[in-house]
């Protein structure tokens, strides 16, 4: 479908080490103690990322894939979240067991991350060189001299002009975009093993969003990185990823290879988010489509299917039971459902549905076939 | 709350995925405290309930305490003549400077062996008579002013908000003393001049608010219907104003407090013989090394009062606020 | 970056012009007569009320005095004092460095207590340690300084004997005893400003530390120093220089009381007892100064806080061109 993620796939086993992928997070949970009760913001989530891999996470605003970014690169503040399960194994070490100090060996030459707001993601009273220097100093014991030699180097690789200028400048006299390269430079820096970029391209012009995606390509490939792009937009990591991880009020919903993905969804909340992708093919001003209602209070859970409240597919057993992770035949395809979308099964509870009118949610279905038909 | 109708679709995205107000606000705020590096939200407090619950009992309770005390201090000032205590001018020779708990001396004498307790309550009379005038009249004539040249706007406000900054560009203790030392050093003088002096911190807040206020829409309909100038600016802008200008009034009571125990501790307010909490550490500053009481027990006294009004005030305050934001 | 200060400048001038003639009339137009005072009460005949008059100049109507005052203000002349027979303008500066150590130590003794105890109360917010310090700042606001001052002479000159209760050193008597004799008067001076910049650092820190830049900085595995001391608390002490610059004027007030209690002979203490002898003059002279200092300070913290600044730097860069 597109050479990198076909490049990605085909041509690259596991890193040097060898052995197991690079990332590997077992059964994470991220829990919040607020007024309003136990927020469950990441709830039992599993992914793996091997080496010179990239993994798409995507999910609505709401849905726990910030948290689980930053759960990832062991950013929470301690005191802020519960003591909950699960393991970050990085490299085979959980970086869970880590103290904030043994972190900061990570954080730069290890994991590194790049923030969905370049507004607010440089510090505005801090020139540009040393922002970046500072990491380097850090990491790399560089020089004053050697670090901006460096830094100039960083900026020319992530297509910034007249580098050298751009050290003494402070973040505002840059636009979005530029400054969106500077926190990329920022994180390529101490060339961490894992990239981590959340909504990197949110925050921009569209007409500077593909030049950003294409960029973090660009160096993943250079660069023998891994990395995990988080989004809410399954058109951004259509092209770019090796793997993708759908998320839905703090869980994974479904999860596999691009390609089976795009190819064969079963979850009934990734189809509708297939849905909402604009197509070419479509005139313009063609309606897209919405998935109506919106995600679940992450402090007052369902008892059952997370999604089942805006689903078209939903029966009873759904709003009784969450549905664990099933697998079919294709390998590496997960997904939580009972009545998986192009399945015997999914088909018949859509039917019923139809001719009820309604879901077992009580939801109208013409408000969901308007999406289905 | 927003209405739970489904967000406006946005080509390649999914429905609120980058709107806030259309998602919960539970799940937004989860997201936001990831991002937190400190822990400063009270929704964010790790620590369980029960620690929370019984950390606002007890600032409900030290609620209550400053009230109780202020209580308690109004009602000495008032009832000081009719309490069971010797004048604050009768002099004790053979107990001068007592300690506290002497007989017929609850809280001790003073150097001169006049009796602190009585000092203290007729001080009280002082302090209060000072600062509630000197509040209310500034809150009557800095808030009027403030009201007036807020609605009319034009030359006239530009006048009055210059002459509010010059007088603020001056030291307020500063004025205050030059001005006692030659206006004088009655009780009305001295009220008259603190007052003066804060005039121009209550016309700002209420100059402020009225612009805010006055662009309300059922302050626009009430002028488009017709209705007199003074109608709209006492029903309609002046419940609106007074509020936030009368909110400030408990914590300008404690500074007034304490300016007038600064004029008093140099010796510039009501003249001697009469007791005020200001004079009264004055006078036991000579004291320090043998008699401490002389001087602590009136410094006490005006500490936990202003402390109390400050805290009372603040938290009025903030519930005043709380009212306010969900106008 | 030079236009834009003397754009400022000049609208310096009508409020200095302003404070100038409030400090004139004000004391002008209060009861009592100068010459009476002169003469030293009642008793005297009215020819020699009236050839005092004449001598002070109060025969002329008021605006040429005024204008006559500040002719000789601008000039560095604020008159002769009627009672102490002296140069106002000499006196003030022969007292001025006192008043000007008295607030700087002050100020930096301030600094030196308040900014750690902001910031690592930020930092960890809801802790222990940042409900001490709250409770602990919330109480000296209440605290009055000259209650504050015997506190600490109580506690440091009678009872441990540190420090000297009253009275002051030149430094040309040596930086030792300087230092002992400014020591105690400039903590009771700051006691309000430990309070009110700790308060403002903590409030302005613990919102700089949820930004999205401060999170950037840890995930660069920088240390947590220097993530507070270089990444957050920069954008925070800009607003601590404007509040500092407001609280000169409280400063400038407590100088008056502290140096009265401690018998340190700066412009404060030159002012209670001008007042005390009913100075007109001087009281004029000082009050002057000590409003125009304030005006100023506010001035240069103003002008100072577009150079720190760069977004507002370059914002009035573009604005000019």
């Amino acid at each position: 479908m597109t050479p990198i993620a076909a490049a990605g796939s085909a041509s690259r086993p596991g890193g040097p080490e060898g052995g197991g992928p690079l990332l590997e997070v077992r059964d994470l949970h991220t829990l919040f103690d607020t007024p309003r009760g136990i927020v469950r913001a990441v709830d039992g989530v599993s992914i793996a990322v091997d080496r010179g891999r990239t993994l798409g996470i995507v999910g609505e605003s709401g849905s726990g894939k910030t948290v689980l970014s930053r759960s990832v690169m062991n950013l929470l503040p301690k005191r802020a979240a519960l003591p909950a399960d699960g393991e970050i194994l990085f490299e085979e070490r959980d970086l869970r067991a880590l103290t904030n100090k043994q972190m900061r060996e990570y954080w730069g030459p290890q994991l590194a991350m790049v923030f969905q707001d370049p507004m607010t993601s440089l510090n505005p009273v801090v020139k540009i060189g040393r922002q970046i220097t500072e990491a380097l100093r850090e990491h790399l014991d560089l020089g004053r001299k050697e670090a901006q030699v460096q830094a100039v180097d960083l900026l020319r690789s992530v297509g910034i002009p007249a580098p050298e200028r751009r050290l003494a400048e402070y973040p505002h006299q840059l636009s979005g975009g530029m400054r969106q390269r500077v926190t990329i430079a920022i994180a390529l820096s101490c060339s961490p093993k894992l990239l981590l970029a959340d909504e990197p391209t949110t925050a921009l012009d569209v007409t500077v969003q593909a030049q950003i995606l294409d960029l973090l390509a660009r160096q993943q490939q250079e660069r023998h990185m891994s990395m995990v792009l988080v989004t809410h937009d399954l058109g951004v990591v259509a092209n770019r990823t090796d793997e993708i991880a759908v998320m839905y009020a703090g869980q994974i919903v479904e999860k596999a290879p691009t390609r089976t993905l795009f190819r064969s969804m079963r979850h009934p909340y990734t189809e509708a988010l297939m849905r909402s992708i604009p197509r070419i093919e479509n005139p313009s001003h063609t309606r897209l489509d919405a998935i109506p209602g919106r995600p679940p209070d992450l402090a007052k859970l369902p008892v059952g299917c997370r999604f089942a409240p805006r689903c078209a597919n939903a029966q009873p057993r759904c709003l009784e039971e969450n549905p664990p992770l099933f697998t079919d035949d294709e390998p590496r395809h997960e997904f939580r459902c009972f009545f998986p979308v192009g399945t015997p099964a999914g088909d018949e509870a859509r039917q019923r549905n139809a001719r009820a009118g309604r879901t077992a949610a009580g939801i109208d279905m013409s408000t969901l076939t308007k999406a289905s038909a | 709350m927003p209405a739970p109708e489904p967000a406006p679709n946005r080509p390649g995205r999914l429905v609120g995925a980058d709107s806030e107000q259309a998602t919960s606000s539970a799940t937004s705020a989860a997201e936001l405290q990831a991002g937190q590096f400190g822990n400063a939200a009270a929704t964010t407090e790790p620590s369980p309930e029960p620690a929370q619950r019984r950390r606002r009992r007890k600032a409900g309770v030290l609620f209550y305490s400053c009230l109780a005390w202020l209580v308690l201090v109004v009602v000495v000032a008032i009832t000081a003549p009719w309490l069971p205590i010797p004048g604050p001018d009768a002099i004790d020779i053979p107990n001068r400077q007592a300690p506290p708990f002497t007989a017929g001396h609850l809280l001790g004498t003073d150097g001169l062996g006049r009796d602190i307790a009585s000092r203290l309550a007729y001080g009280a009379r002082v302090s209060l008579i000072i600062s509630i005038a000197a509040v209310v009249t500034g809150i009557v004539v800095g808030g009027t002013l403030g009201m007036v040249v807020g609605y009319f706007r034009g030359r006239i406000e530009t006048v009055v908000m210059a002459a509010v900054d010059v007088i603020l560009a001056f030291p307020a203790l500063v004025l205050l003393l030059a001005l006692v030392a030659f206006v004088g050093q009655s009780l009305t003088a001295i009220t008259a001049v603190i007052a003066f002096v804060s005039i121009p911190f209550y016309a700002r807040v209420a100059r402020a608010t009225t612009l805010a206020v006055s662009q309300r829409e059922y302050v626009l309909a009430a002028g488009l219907l017709g209705a007199r100038t003074r109608r709209i600016l006492f029903r309609e802008i002046m419940p609106n104003v007074i509020l936030p200008v009368a909110a400030f009034g408990l914590i300008a009571l404690g500074v007034v407090i304490v300016l007038e125990g600064s004029l008093a501790f140099l010796g510039l307010s009501v003249q001697a013989p009469a007791a005020t909490w200001g004079s009264m550490i004055a006078e036991g500053r000579r004291y320090l090394d043998s008699d401490a009481h002389i001087a602590l027990i009136p410094s006490v006294v005006m500490f936990l009062t202003v402390l109390s009004l400050n805290f009372v005030g603040d938290v009025l305050r903030s519930r005043f606020d709380v009212r306010e934001a969900n106008l | 970056m030079g236009g834009l200060i003397a754009k400022k400048l000049l609208t310096l001038i009508p409020v200095l012009l302003a404070v100038s003639l409030l400090t004139y009339l004000l004391l002008s137009l209060l009861p009592g007569d100068p010459a009476l005072l002169v003469l030293g009460g009642g008793a005297a005949s009215a020819e020699a009320i009236a050839a005092v008059r004449a001598d002070l100049g109060l025969d002329q109507p008021l605006p040429v005095r005024y204008l006559a005052w500040l002719g000789d203000a601008v000039q560095g002349d604020l008159g002769m004092s009627y009672i102490t027979r002296q140069e106002v303008t000499g006196a003030i500066l022969e007292r001025l460095p006192v008043t000007l150590e008295l607030m700087g130590v002050s100020l930096v003794l301030a600094l030196v207590v308040a900014v750690p105890l902001g910031v690592f109360s930020a930092y960890r917010s809801g802790g222990r340690f940042d409900r001490t310090v709250t409770g602990a700042t919330f109480g000296l606001l209440a605290l009055p300084n000259f209650i504050f001052a015997l506190i600490l002479i109580a506690a440091f000159s009678v009872g441990l004997g540190l420090f000297p209760a009253t009275g002051w050193s030149r430094l040309s008597d040596g930086l030792g005893d300087n230092l002992r004799a400014v020591f105690l008067p400039a903590l009771a001076l700051s006691v309000s400003n430990i309070a009110v910049f700790t308060r403002l650092l903590r409030t302005d820190m613990i919102a700089t530390l949820q930004e999205d830049h401060v999170l950037l900085a840890r995930a660069k595995g920088l240390p947590t120093s220097r993530i507070l001391f270089r990444h957050a608390l920069r954008p925070s002490s800009f607003s601590l220089l404007t509040v500092a610059g407001l609280q000169v004027g409280t400063l400038l007030s407590g100088t008056v009381i502290i140096e009265t209690i401690f018998a340190l002979p700066g412009v404060g203490r030159l002012l209670f007892d001008a007042i005390n002898s009913r100075d007109l003059l001087m009281v004029q002279g000082v009050v002057l100064l000590l409003a125009v200092t304030f005006v100023v300070v506010n001035f240069v913290v103003d002008v100072l806080y577009t150079f720190l600044d760069p977004r507002i730097r370059s914002g009035a860069a573009r604005a000019r061109a």
